[in-house]
């Protein structure tokens, strides 16, 4: 089963809905970077709340994909991290290396756009973002 | 053995076995009154360890274990391939050999998610023991 990937206006909204194997989630890289590539799209939020295990091998997927998008000129943000899955993620030794998060899908979506608006350079959205 | 003892086997063959048994060992835990965190921090060390056995093993078991007396909660866990086994036991257990450019063994991450951990490797038969122990409530 492959996870569905949507566009809303100008970013792509992605959420994994269960424990995925990692042939899945290595699917869904390859679906994200398609997507990335095709839609002229530049940001993509990944929400993964639904995820109760993230081990070194789905970290290591995330933060790769992040990533790769960024090569491509987008971004990614990774949004409603079970706070258990951090947990067990520091202590294990691992992170997801400055990959862009936030707490909600809600407010990654608006980081990622705020973001998209630096890099796009736009006067007035930088000035919005600066008043912030 | 007590009645309310949990033992679980669950074969690792496929890609699915491996969601299949880091979520049974959320089950036990659960089923022992573990905590949220304790039942992250031992699917996600299964999870490593099942992940091994099917891709440097070629497949194996995986058995969960749970037990209680008046003192402790503890869960076992099995996980045994017939695999090539682990060349060096000792270096795979060094955090630096995982996080290196190969895909590692996610040895030394289990290791600290856990109370316990043995590995007992040789061609033909590799074993880790993953242990977690909690005070009765």
């Amino acid at each position: 089963m492959r996870i569905p990937i949507l566009r809303l206006g100008d970013i792509l909204l992605t959420s994994i809905q269960s424990d995925i194997t990692d042939e899945q989630a290595l699917a869904l890289q390859a679906d994200i970077l398609r997507h990335i590539d095709q839609s002229a799209v530049q940001g993509i939020a990944l929400d993964i709340s639904a995820l109760d295990v993230v081990d070194s091998y789905m970290a290591r997927i995330l933060s790769e994909t992040a990533r790769m998008v960024r090569l491509l000129g987008g971004e990614v943000v990774i949004t409603g991290m079970n706070p258990m899955v951090a947990v067990a993620l520091i202590e294990m030794g691992r992170d997801l290396g400055g990959v862009m998060t936030a707490l909600t899908l809600e407010k990654g979506v608006e980081k990622l756009r705020e973001r998209l608006a630096l890099l796009s350079g736009d006067p007035e959205e930088d000035a919005d973002y600066e008043r912030r | 053995m007590n009645a309310d003892d949990i033992s679980i086997a669950v074969g690792v063959h496929l890609p699915e076995d491996v969601v299949r048994a880091r979520q049974a060992g959320r089950d036990a835990a659960r089923a022992l009154g573990l905590g949220l965190a304790d039942q992250t921090r031992l699917a996600t060390a299964i999870s490593e360890i099942a992940r091994n056995a099917l891709r440097y093993g070629g497949g194996g078991t995986c058995e969960i274990k749970g037990s209680q007396d008046g003192r402790y909660r503890e869960i076992q866990v099995t996980v045994t391939d017939t695999g090539p086994g682990i060349p060096d036991v000792n270096q795979a257990m060094m955090p630096g050999f995982s996080t290196g450019n190969s895909l590692g063994m996610g040895l030394p991450g289990a290791r600290r998610l856990v109370d316990a951990m043995d590995v007992v490797s040789r061609p033909g038969f590799t074993q880790v023991i993953l242990v977690m122990r909690r005070r009765s409530q």
